[in-house]
């Protein structure tokens, strides 16, 4: 079995094996082995010119991995949490995104960056939150989220081929998940959606930490006789619209989960496509499972009681079939 | 509470002024009955009331322009008791008559009093409407017998009105609750959502529903409150050359029985019709036809009744004395052939759809536009194209196999065509009895536009191209 995090690690290590452009940057992502430990051991193993610990100042590093991936290199910034990723949105938006366009497509930024997102750890609120809303909204931007164990191995890769930035966004709930992974485990596909479950009576869309929850409920309303399709976006921007809607077209019914909140988020951009384009596919109103529009709570029991959970979306779902 | 309304005079009526009023409140009125003159805009017509009833208050002052539809006069049914009519009477337009409105008498001569029957479903909910709906409703033209009230005790509040008025407007479509995708199924299956019982939330229409619907495993429940056929387009609904059939209580028959009827007495009344009928024989036509039909699909198939039209069409191009409009005392022709087609509608009455540009179809090009308006009248369910004012009409009563027919002329057109059915009959060929398959054409026409001859020459026309089948 492997974890998420080792899945990470192992794609790291690739990189840097396959590639000499290939390098790490971030806060104690070196000697301290990287603050959910990802990194342990690849600072032993490549050195401290290709294992980089950055001072505190997300703006500053970002803006140097924007400027090596400028010059030739292919860096991969790692940023804590998502919430600190605001400090280096200015990098992000202005520089990174927008360069290509206002060189004439002369300069790319073959740049990506990882941050870890989402709650569910007891982290708190400034460590607790799913933006990825926030960069899905910005063009020239690709965005990731591996929801399992083989897209945290594989994605890593095909990101780095990409000659524009892509950010990936690893949910923090998901490190220590487990999996079984082949040991030829490689490059996957970021371009599509998947359906990780087959179902006929509703689709459920879902992407990152909220894609457990959308499985797990799927496995609930499964002994209730409701097969529920469950759709991992895998890539939140560009949106694989098409997988979404064809699943639709089979179920007629829609349910997001999306472990941000509610308002602006994924799920509301999903959720208009599907009307926009598979109105005449919708047999049912569409749902949403999300987070609940507060601050993420340290104790355990608001913070549960504040995620999408499980049940609250098989009640979304009953309605939706009823 | 039956209302008397300004009632469509034509096709292209959309007001009327209200010249003169013949009855008084509290005068009994019998079906029938002139109760007042109206300025169509090209002739001063005096009305009559549907009902046997009481005038109960007047509600437009003489000289008033009103749209079509708009009530003119309350009519109380005969017996009605006092008090309910005291708080039935509508917010007045001039408060003087409101307070001298009498008291109803019995009527002395109406024993069996005919009433529709959605008064005496809707006359409870009638009486629970606060003044301002009822001023509402009046302003708009609905009839509050005819709103369901979803109040407690029925009465009605403004969403009902507002629902009623959106109806009447949009047809049922725009306030059907159903699904993007109950829409498309109905729309595919060729089902009216408004026919259809949804389970879903407060009611909406889900595709389970539109499917059992099809499938005819739950039996499409009438609607509750069935739409008046006169909420439609009422353009298409102005012709009734043959007699009316045995009406179901459908669709509200009772008012498309009013506007047949209102038609068919103008049209009687002020066209002074000329009849000419012709018999043609069908023998080139029916193996042309036979041999056409023979090489394509059956979906392809035509029916003798599309070359008819097609011969119609194209024989009044000849003619055009025949196709347009007596408008002011005066022939206008038209430029195109808009055909007319009247569509018996299972429900009893009849709607006549219109075939825009007939003259310019090729025949397969007919058959489907016949085949569409066909449906479309008799799902009442017509698109605005339907209802092109039309500048000749066809009747054809072929299918039930009379001889002939004589239609009544849908003012202001200035023809119509008749067909009976086409009958294997003894005639003389080429100097010797035969049998050969026959059928009379039949034309009604305007006098005042044209004379005989000119309806000769036009019957003629159809005979003639009727024998070259393969040009049509």
């Amino acid at each position: 079995m492997t974890t998420y995090r080792e899945a990470v690690r192992e794609a790291l290590r690739e990189a840097l094996i396959r590639d000499d452009r290939v390098f790490l940057m971030g806060e104690d992502v070196g000697a301290y082995g990287g603050c959910f430990g990802v990194s342990r051991g690849l600072l032993d193993e490549f050195g401290p010119e290709r294992i980089r610990d950055t001072p505190l100042s997300e703006s500053a590093f970002v803006g140097a991995g924007i400027g090596a991936a400028l010059g030739g290199l292919r860096p991969i910034v790692e940023i804590m949490t998502v919430n600190f990723s605001l400090l280096a949105l200015d990098q992000i938006l202005n520089n990174a995104a927008t360069l290509r366009h206002m060189s004439g497509g002369q300069l790319g930024v073959p740049l990506v960056i990882r941050m870890a997102t989402g709650a569910g750890r007891q982290l708190g609120a400034q460590h607790s939150h799913s933006l990825e809303a926030f960069y899905a909204h910005i063009p020239g931007l690709r965005v990731l989220s591996p929801a399992t164990v083989a897209d945290a191995r594989g994605m890593l890769w095909t990101a780095l081929q990409d000659p524009d930035p892509v950010l990936i966004f690893e949910p923090i709930a998901l490190y220590n998940s487990e999996a079984e992974l082949p040991a030829d485990a490689g490059a996957v596909d970021i371009d599509s959606a998947v359906i990780r479950r087959a179902g006929t009576d509703v689709t459920l869309v879902s992407y990152g930490g909220g894609l457990r929850v959308a499985e797990a409920a799927a496995e609930e309303l499964a002994g209730d006789g409701i097969s529920a399709e469950v759709i991992d976006l895998r890539t939140l921007r560009p949106l694989d619209e098409a997988t979404v809607l064809a699943s639709i077209a089979r179920t007629h019914r829609l349910v997001v989960v999306d472990e941000g909140w509610r308002s602006v988020s994924i799920s509301a951009e999903i959720a208009a496509r599907a009307a926009e384009n598979g109105y005449y596919l919708l047999d049912a109103p569409i749902a949403r499972v999300c987070t609940a529009e507060v601050p993420i709570p340290y104790a355990r029991q608001l913070e549960e009681a504040a995620l999408p959970q499980p049940g609250v979306v098989a009640a979304a779902v009953r309605k939706a079939v009823s | 509470m039956p209302e008397f309304r300004m009632p469509s005079l034509g096709a292209d009526m959309t007001e009327g002024t209200l010249l003169e009023w013949r009855v008084h409140e509290g005068d009994a009125v019998h079906k029938g009955d002139v109760v007042a003159e109206v300025d169509t805009t090209k002739a001063a017509i005096e009305v009559e009331c549907f009902e046997d009833g009481v005038i109960g208050e007047l509600l437009v002052p003489e000289g008033t322009t009103v749209p079509v539809g708009t009530p003119l006069a309350t009519i109380e049914p005969p017996g009605a008791e006092p008090a309910r009519r005291a708080a039935a009477t509508p917010a007045s337009v001039s408060p003087a008559s409101a307070s001298t409105v009498p008291v109803a008498p019995e009527s002395p001569t109406a024993p069996a009093v005919p009433v529709a029957p959605h008064d005496q479903d809707g006359r409870e909910s009638a009486f629970r409407a606060t003044p301002l709906i009822h001023r509402i409703a009046a302003e708009a033209g609905i009839d509050l017998a005819s709103v369901h009230g979803s109040a407690p005790g029925g009465r009605i509040v403004r969403a009902d009105l507002d629902r009623a008025i959106l109806e009447r407007r949009g047809g049922n479509r725009a306030v059907v609750r159903a699904s993007g995708y109950a829409r498309r199924l109905a729309d595919t299956a060729g089902v009216e959502l408004a026919d259809i019982v949804g389970s879903g939330p407060e009611g909406a229409v889900r595709a389970a529903d539109v499917r059992a619907a099809v499938s005819g495993t739950e039996a499409a429940a009438p609607a509750t409150d069935p739409a008046p056929v006169s909420n439609r387009p009422s353009s298409a609904a102005i012709s009734a050359p043959e007699p009316g059939q045995h009406a179901a209580p459908q669709h509200d028959p009772a008012e498309v029985r009013k506007l047949i009827a209102a038609a068919m007495t103008r049209s009687k009344r002020t066209i002074p019709h000329y009849y000419l009928s012709s018999t043609i024989d069908m023998m080139a036509a029916r193996n042309w036809l036979a041999e056409h039909n023979r090489q394509v699909p059956v979906t392809d198939r035509i029916l003798p009744a599309a070359l008819l039209l097609a011969a119609v069409a194209r024989a009044v191009r000849t003619v055009p004395e025949l196709n347009g409009h007596w408008i002011d005392d005066e022939f206008h022709p038209a430029s195109h052939v808009h055909l007319g087609v009247v569509v018996s509608m299972r429900s009893g009455g009849i709607i006549v759809p219109t075939i825009p540009d007939a003259d310019r179809l090729a025949l397969p090009e007919l058959m489907t536009a016949l085949r569409g308006v066909a449906e479309r009248a008799r799902a009442v369910r017509l698109r605005s194209s339907d209802a092109t004012p039309a500048t000749i009409t066809v009747t054809n009563l072929g299918d039930l196999g009379v001889d002939s027919v004589f239609g009544v002329i849908a003012a202001p057109q200035v023809a119509i065509v008749g067909f009976g059915a086409v009958t294997e009959r003894p005639c003389a060929v080429d100097g010797l009895l035969g049998v050969r398959p026959q059928l009379t054409a039949t034309l009604s026409a305007d006098h005042r536009a044209t004379d005989g001859a000119i309806g000769a020459r036009f019957l003629h026309a159809v005979d003639t191209l009727l024998q070259t089948p393969e040009e049509l």
